[in-house]
């Protein structure tokens, strides 16, 4: 269709409009109601004088959670036909007043970048959030946040990290995406969803000290196992330093802690703030062959000290306990005994006082490898030379083609 | 590698020497012994040493060319036990000789592996030839620093292997080893393995095949005979004492075929190649 006959089209059907229109308010009493105002909004091809659409779905809004509503209810300030060709914005605190209170304490509180419908979708097609259809449906959460919590999104320009791709690809976000879990934490089954707060801000649930209650909403065991141990309870005392959930398991990239990415990435997550003891392990077969890759068995951090609750080692449940050792060692070396836990999993060789036999069998090894290649090293440098100088003063070929 | 020319000219030199004396200096066994030595020495040293540095950049991309740390385990074991079967064999041989077959001058005398005074002369005297103060020494059938090379896997043998079976099988060994024995291992093992890489591929390969009386590489290992002048060269003594005995002739063997030469060159280069490359790797991660 060219441009003159669609502008005539849209005339004609004005034309036909404003006829049925006034025909209907001769007729009808003066209140008006959806399927009156749908008589324009109805028609796709309605625009503004701005050339932006002006179209409602009928069919859709009377599905919508507000479909039993009127037009006006929402739209208060339009009380007939015609309406003023500027209407004021709606504002959904009228009816949502928490919602709305809770949004302007969060860090979405800026209503021009948030209006409601940057994550409730389409106003006139606002789904409960128990309904597939809806933008906030558990399943399509990630989704709606990731519009601007994206690579390239919005939240890049307030200096905010990309996690969308990073939640998509985790143990959640498989959860969600791939198995359809309702139950799989999506964003804001960890940050709310009105009362969004920054995780420096002390009340939000992401704030260091909150995070295992936060995690532990869903994972209630684990929870309490970590609140047991030296962690949780150093984190109960107000010491931030102490690991939290997110610590090792990292904020949205989690992943399932048997896979051998995460086994690999997760040792040094400890060794962070236990130098020392990261130092010391390092030296040892666990984690020299624990650090080729690929699926990993080899003892690390938490096989041996637990993940979770994490005990001193005088801690008489704790599995590095002295009396506990055997079953620790034994769950991967069959056979382990009394003398085979003696073992130094943190033995430290430069430590003369602490590891006296290691320390001088390491400084015999260093010097005989030390002597050995230093004498052979100047031995064969000074041969080489020498050989040389004999092959050129008396011009002879090279000896291994003598046979 | 050696060019198509070369293997023509040599096949002529080969064909030209015909009338040249070949001697015997290796048994058809000691080559096939140093064979399964080098084989699995690399074999050990390439699994081995991704474990050792496993933190550099080349162990997990290596690790993970053989398939993973349970395959590059699995392959370090599987040399091990090989080798040590033919460390068994090696003793076995030995024992034999000495005691079965009553045969003189294994662990003493001029064609002995131990070493003796003339050895200590020998050192002196290289050294002093190094420096341009004294002739060259004449040497024996074993060279003190060919001595040097079979103790030093001797040793090697025992102090690696052991350790090795001692991590293997921790949890028998430690019935009769003290618990800071079970970290000494480790460090024996990795400490004598990497003097033993060292050695090998820096100090036995220049010795015995890149330095300019053997260059490129030493063939006799390989074909087991060498010619009557490289002889008289590099083992003057040892010629020298046949001759008077007048048993030089017992020693002459057959000019190696070309096939033979061609087929240790392929392996012999492929095994300095590959020792080279990982003296390479472990010297870019013991210094980073």
């Amino acid at each position: 269709m060219n441009e003159a006959a669609r502008k005539n089209a849209i005339l004609m059907i004005r034309s036909l409009a404003l006829v049925a229109g006034l025909a209907v308010l001769a007729l009808a009493p003066r209140n008006l109601r959806a399927q009156d105002c749908l008589t324009c909004h109805g028609d796709s091809s309605m625009t503004d004088s701005n050339g932006h659409s002006i179209f409602v779905d009928g069919k859709h809004f009377g599905d919508s959670i507000h479909g039993s509503l009127q037009c006006s209810n929402c739209h208060a300030d339009i009380k007939g036909y015609p309406h003023p060709d500027k209407v004021a914005p709606v504002d959904c605190k009228t009816c949502h007043a928490d919602q709305a209170t809770q949004l302007s304490g969060s860090v979405h509180a800026d209503s021009k970048e948030h209006p409601c419908t940057s994550c409730h979708g389409n106003a006139h097609e606002i789904f409960p959030k128990t309904d597939a259809r809806s933008a906030v449906y558990p399943l399509n959460v990630p989704k709606t946040c990731g519009q601007c919590h994206n690579d390239n999104g919005m939240a890049g320009k307030h200096g905010l990290a990309s996690v969308y791709p990073n939640y998509i690809d985790s143990i959640h976000g498989f959860a969600l995406s791939k198995e359809g879990l309702l139950v799989a934490a999506n964003c804001q089954s960890c940050h709310g969803s009105h009362h969004i707060l920054s995780h420096t801000d002390p009340a939000s649930p992401t704030y260091k000290s909150n995070i295992p209650q936060t995690c532990g909403n869903c994972h209630a065991k684990i929870n309490d196992e970590y609140q047991a141990g030296v962690h949780g309870q150093a984190i109960a005392k107000g010491d931030l330093k102490a690991p939290v959930c997110s610590d090792c398991h990292t904020a949205h990239a989690i992943l399932q802690p048997t896979e051998s990415a995460f086994r690999m990435q997760s040792t040094p997550i400890c060794g962070n703030c236990h130098k020392d003891k990261f130092s010391t392990y390092r030296d040892t077969f666990h984690s020299q062959l624990g650090s080729l890759g690929g699926y990993v068995e080899t003892a690390r951090c938490w096989d041996c000290h637990g993940a979770h609750d994490v005990r001193p080692t005088s801690d008489p449940t704790s599995p590095v306990n002295p009396a506990n050792l055997i079953a620790t060692c034994g769950r991967c070396h069959a056979g382990a005994n009394a003398s085979f836990v003696k073992y130094q999993p943190h033995a430290n060789a430069r430590d003369r006082k602490l590891n006296p036999g290691l320390y001088f069998v390491r400084l015999f090894m260093n010097l005989l490898l030390a002597s050995v290649l230093t004498f052979f090293l100047l031995h064969t440098i000074l041969w080489l030379i020498r050989s040389r100088y004999q092959q050129v003063k008396t011009k002879s070929d090279n000896g291994g083609k003598h046979a | 590698m050696p060019e198509p020319e070369a293997n023509t000219s040599a096949s002529v030199s080969v064909s030209a020497g015909a009338g040249e004396k070949f001697y015997v200096r290796f048994t058809r066994a000691q080559r096939y012994m140093h064979a399964v030595l080098f084989t699995t020495f690399l074999g050990l040293a390439a699994t081995g040493l991704p474990m050792r540095f496993s933190e550099s950049f080349w162990a997990r991309r290596f690790a993970t060319g053989v398939g993973g740390f349970g395959s590059i385990l699995f392959l370090h074991k599987f040399f091990a036990v090989v080798l040590t079967i033919a460390f068994l064999i090696h003793l076995k041989d030995i024992f034999q000789r000495a005691f079965i077959n009553r045969e003189k001058g294994i662990f003493w005398g001029p064609t002995s592996m131990v070493a003796n005074w003339k050895d200590v002369k020998d050192i002196i005297g290289h050294m002093r030839w190094f420096l341009g103060l004294g002739p060259k020494p004449k040497f024996d059938r074993y060279a003190y620093w060919e001595k040097f090379d079979y103790w030093a896997v001797f040793w090697g043998m025992i102090v690696i292997g052991f350790s090795g079976y001692a991590m293997w099988f921790a949890p028998f060994f430690a019935h009769f080893l003290p618990g800071w024995a079970l970290n000494a291992v480790l460090v024996i093992h990795s400490e004598e393995a990497l003097l033993a890489v060292l050695f090998i591929f820096s100090i036995h390969f220049v010795n015995t095949h890149l330095r300019p009386d053997s260059f490129p590489m030493d063939m006799v290992i390989f074909t087991g005979v060498e010619s009557e002048e490289e002889f008289k060269e590099k083992r003057a003594q040892e010629y020298q004492r046949n001759l008077g005995k007048g048993e030089l002739e017992k020693k002459v063997g057959i000019a190696p075929p070309l096939w033979l030469l061609n087929f240790s060159k392929v392996v012999g280069f492929t095994a300095i190649f590959i020792g080279l490359t990982l003296l390479v790797l472990t010297l870019t991660a013991y210094f980073s």
